[in-house]
């Protein structure tokens, strides 16, 4: 795998993870248990997929074959895709979005503000400008964890079941491969092990707050850096993809 | 006390184009008619969320995708200075949802017709945010100081929504033939509709005798509606789409467009929940707020608990 390849391979994880989890979010329009939380799903989606939209415009420019982010977005396959399984997980109830929010937003504040120091120059952009983003995402789902958690009996028990599920999840964030060995030699990519100690800190000290049980570390699922995804990936891209398959000459 | 003097002072006041504040007297009607008309308005921003949102996730590109979601996003936001400025007239957040649910308090008919292509979007956009804004700019100059100042934002936001959807009509109608006529068909079934939002002719409008004296409503229907047809078909004509009227003429001495008869029938039958989609707008907007419960519920109880803590402390 050459340095190209690999940037090309890094650049579509960080930009199908945006969209993907930025899409999910999305489909919370109109269903928020208040207008207000209506409003900042929709604006936490509009941060992600701008950033998806940059990244892949860079993958683009980087695997240099004339496509666009728009290519990239809307005519890859599912095993072509590199975003992690947990974005690809259905929304559930409100506390089950809560519960992954926190756990990717205190993942990529970890990732981003790492990234900020990146040799890449284009990708220590695009990360300065997630980290104002993503630290207010973090701030939002805590705020709810916290509520949900130390709110009713039936919050309490709800979300402490959403992290539950979910945690099994979790592990795949920190996998590495072929892609990241370069990549960090280069000083372009963070080890992503390096991460793992302050995003369980994080963890720890929201969900304690919230007075709920932090989930043990069991069996992980794993399998979105080879691309074998969750079932859930097939129709996103059906729905998401769909003008542009339909009408392949037509220009939006 | 309603006396003949507190109206005639009321009515100085408006006369005098000063506008009313939430602490100032006000007759009961007053205030009835604008709890009636801002929370209308308001559910038509939030149930307008709804068509649209259709295609947020189905959107054609990146860029299409983030200026549908700020779209929606500022819809909610109008939704919110509206919900704000009709709590000034003592009623609750609460309440308007519940009397929306209860069917008591109305919504925009035209958020009752599917959106039911990509082109759909463009036309809503268009032509009902097109027709919206026409309303709205009139209203700035209405009676009610809260109501009046939630129009100035929201007209701020409105051209781009206007602009939005006008850019993606424009594409289609430039595009391969399928884009064309895609684009063709979503006007010739949004366009009756729209004109039909700025409500019945003048000649038959039930409530706008008071609403113009007390100044609420600043122009008639008929006059806003003639405004949005002038300036819409010049548009369309840019685009090379055709307006659905044959009796569509440009009347030189006058100086406006002749359009042909409105479908009333239909627009009563829409109003009176029997448009495509009434029924499950509402049921959607009900069941968002029935799995939002436990969510508000858990909220309470946790700012509750937080400002025990504060006490004891
Ligand atoms: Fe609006
Ligand atoms: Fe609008």
């Amino acid at each position: 795998m050459t340095k190209q390849e690999a940037l090309f391979s890094y650049t579509l994880r960080l930009g199908d993870n945006a969209l993907i989890l930025g899409h999910r979010l999305s489909e919370w329009s109109s269903k928020g248990p208040l207008l207000e939380e209506d409003i900042a799903m929709t604006n936490m989606a509009l941060d992600l997929i701008g950033r998806a939209d940059a990244m892949l415009k860079y993958a683009a420019q980087v695997e240099g074959k004339g496509r666009t982010e728009d290519d990239l977005a809307y005519k890859r396959g599912e095993r072509q895709f590199l975003c992690n399984l947990i974005v690809q997980l259905p929304n559930g109830d409100f506390g089950y979005t809560i519960a992954r929010q926190l756990i990717m937003s205190a993942f990529d504040l970890c990732l981003y503000e790492e990234l900020v120091k990146s040799k890449d120059e284009t990708i220590a952009a695009i990360s300065a400008k997630a980290v104002k983003e993503v630290k207010y995402h973090l701030k939002f789902a805590t705020d709810w964890t916290l509520r949900l958690g130390d709110g009713t009996e039936e919050s309490h028990q709800r979300i402490q079941k959403s992290f539950n599920d979910i945690w099994m999840y979790t592990g795949e964030l920190f996998e590495m491969n072929e892609v990241d060995a370069i990549l960090i030699k280069e000083g372009i990519a963070v080890d992503l092990n390096s991460l793992k100690a302050r995003w369980k800190k994080i963890m720890t000290e929201v969900l304690l707050e919230a007075t709920l049980t932090v989930p043990a570390d069991a069996y992980m699922q794993t399998g979105s850096r080879k691309g074998v995804h969750t079932e859930n990936l097939g129709y996103i891209l059906a729905e998401m993809q769909y003008l542009q398959r339909a009408y392949p000459d037509a220009k939006w | 006390m309603e006396s003949t003097n507190n109206l005639e002072k009321f009515q100085t006041i408006i006369d005098a184009d000063t506008k009313i504040e939430p602490k100032d007297w006000m007759p009961e009607d007053y205030r009835k008619h604008l709890i009636r008309q801002i929370s209308q308005h308001a559910h038509s921003e939030v149930i307008g969320m709804q068509p649209e949102g259709n295609w947020i996730t189905r959107a054609p590109s990146l860029r299409a995708k983030l200026i549908l979601l700020a779209k929606i996003q500022d819809e909610a936001g109008h939704g919110l200075y509206l919900y704000s400025a009709c709590e000034t007239l003592g009623i609750s957040r609460e309440e308007l949802i519940d009397q929306l649910h209860t069917g008591k308090a109305k919504y925009s008919s035209i958020f009752n017709y599917p959106a039911v292509t990509w082109a759909d979007i463009g036309a809503i956009g268009w032509l009902v945010d097109g027709a919206a804004i026409v309303n709205q700019i009139s209203l700035q100059r209405t009676s009610y100081g809260p109501y009046s100042r939630a129009m100035i934002r929201i007209c701020k936001e409105e051209s781009f929504h206007q602009r939005q959807g006008y850019e993606i009509m424009g594409k289609l109608a430039l595009g391969t033939p399928e884009q064309k006529e895609m684009a063709q068909d979503a006007l010739n079934r949004w366009w009756w509709p729209s004109l039909m939002m700025f409500g019945p002719h003048d000649s038959d409008s039930p409530h706008s005798g008071k609403a113009m004296t007390w100044r609420i409503k600043r122009e008639s229907n008929d006059v806003l509606r003639q405004r949005f047809i002038d300036k819409t078909v010049q548009q369309a004509e840019v685009i090379g789409l055709k307006i659905p009227d044959d009796k569509l003429k440009w009347n030189e001495a006058k100086g406006v467009y002749e359009h042909g008869e409105i479908n009333w029938e239909e627009f009563n039958q829409v109003i009176n929940g029997n448009g495509p989609l009434n029924k499950i707008r509402l049921a959607n907007h009900i069941s968002a707020h029935e799995n939002g419960a436990w969510v508000r519920e858990a909220a309470n109880a946790y700012a509750a608990k937080q400002k025990k803590e504060v006490l004891v402390a």
